[in-house]
């Protein structure tokens, strides 16, 4: 078994040093939410509930803005569907790292799968630590700082949120920099990077904010398996070519 | 609208994003898949992470900024360079907020 090796890590060194980041990101973010929530009238109890209950930074700002704007609910739960479906193809990607998990261990795991969570773990899983308990733990540790971000955010009312200073607001990015580039190894990884990210860039040009990260993860990854099928069918045409 | 209307709002914001969240892991996991299925969700890590990270780099406040004054953008080539020289997330995150301090405070 792989995940042995990972046993005698500490939990410092397995659970906290991977969230740490996402922490350091979810607590000025989840701030910023608290205060916009409640200039916006949302309830404290509604405001908190949301981060309890949705848990997704850019639905629940999305949200904030609608319901300012007095929109109807209906409109808001199917904006929020269409924002948060690109988790569809993060949890898909995950899943055959959930093989031996217990099915109440993957209800918990994906109740807390945000972009954040997914980075993280994408690479934990392909270094081999898929264990359940350490993962439920670091996505449980970077909810516990959105609520607790949130929390900060609604006392702190209309007093202005103003985390730049500390270059706090850079932590996320800077993790999804890192995230990438690590799990980059070849070229083709390369390839599909790019591919992604133009694409995603392009159609968010022309308008479709919505979608353009789920339809440029769709069409990178389409042609990186392409790529990895004909490199493949290349190599097998190479071995019979020596056979002959 | 109402505390409780807003309330049932949010339910349906929960459910609508939790399922499917939950749904490929639940039924996808311990399944054979296709080879070329098993192909293309290796790459969706690469690839969504590719594709989140571009816009919120290029982008701010609903535009797209691509002079010097996007310090998000600039400060992503020390930090990628971090990432690629030493493997580390810290590094790279220590990087990537030291320069975005320093520059915020000379300017």
């Amino acid at each position: 078994m792989i995940n042995s090796n990972f046993e005698t890590l500490s939990f410092v060194k397995r659970v906290l040093t991977p969230a740490l980041p996402v922490v350091l990101g979810y607590i000025p973010v989840g701030f910023a939410y608290g205060v916009l929530g409640v200039n916006a009238g949302i309830s404290t109890l509604n405001t908190i509930l949301m981060s309890i209950m949705v848990f997704a930074g850019s639905a629940q700002l999305m949200a904030t803005g609608f319901f300012a704007q007095g929109l109807n609910p209906f409109s808001i739960i199917i904006t929020t569907f269409i924002v948060n479906l690109r988790h569809m193809l993060m949890s898909a990607s995950l899943s055959s790292h959930m093989k031996e998990w217990k099915k109440i261990e993957v209800a918990g795991f994906c109740y807390e799968l945000t972009d954040e969570t997914f980075a993280v773990h994408s690479l934990r899983f392909s270094e081999g630590d898929t264990s359940a308990l350490p993962a439920m733990s670091i996505n449980f540790i970077c909810q516990f700082s959105w609520v607790v971000g949130t929390i900060l955010g609604v006392l702190a009312g209309n007093l202005i949120s103003d985390v730049k200073p500390f270059a706090l607001d850079y932590a996320l990015p800077a993790m999804f920099i890192a995230l990438l580039i690590l799990q980059v190894h070849h070229r083709k990884h390369v390839i599909v990077a790019i591919i992604g990210a133009v694409i995603s860039i392009i159609l968010w040009k022309f308008g479709i904010t919505q979608w353009n990260v789920i339809l440029a993860t769709v069409i990178g990854a389409t042609f990186g398996a392409i790529l990895e099928n004909t490199s493949k069918n290349g190599k097998q045409q190479i071995t019979e070519v020596k056979h002959d | 609208m109402t505390n409780e209307l807003f309330f049932i709002t949010i339910i349906g914001m929960g459910v609508v994003t939790y399922v499917p969240r939950l749904l490929p892991a639940w039924f996808l996991r311990g399944r054979k898949l296709h080879p070329f299925i098993e192909a293309w969700l290796k790459y969706v890590p690469v690839a969504v992470l590719a594709a989140l990270l571009l816009p919120s780099l290029l982008v701010a406040d609903g535009q797209m900024n691509l002079s010097w004054s996007n310090l998000y953008l600039w400060a992503a080539l020390p930090a990628g360079f971090t990432a690629w020289k030493t493997r580390s997330m810290f590094a790279t995150i220590l990087v990537g907020m030291a320069v975005v301090a320093i520059v915020r405070l000379i300017l």
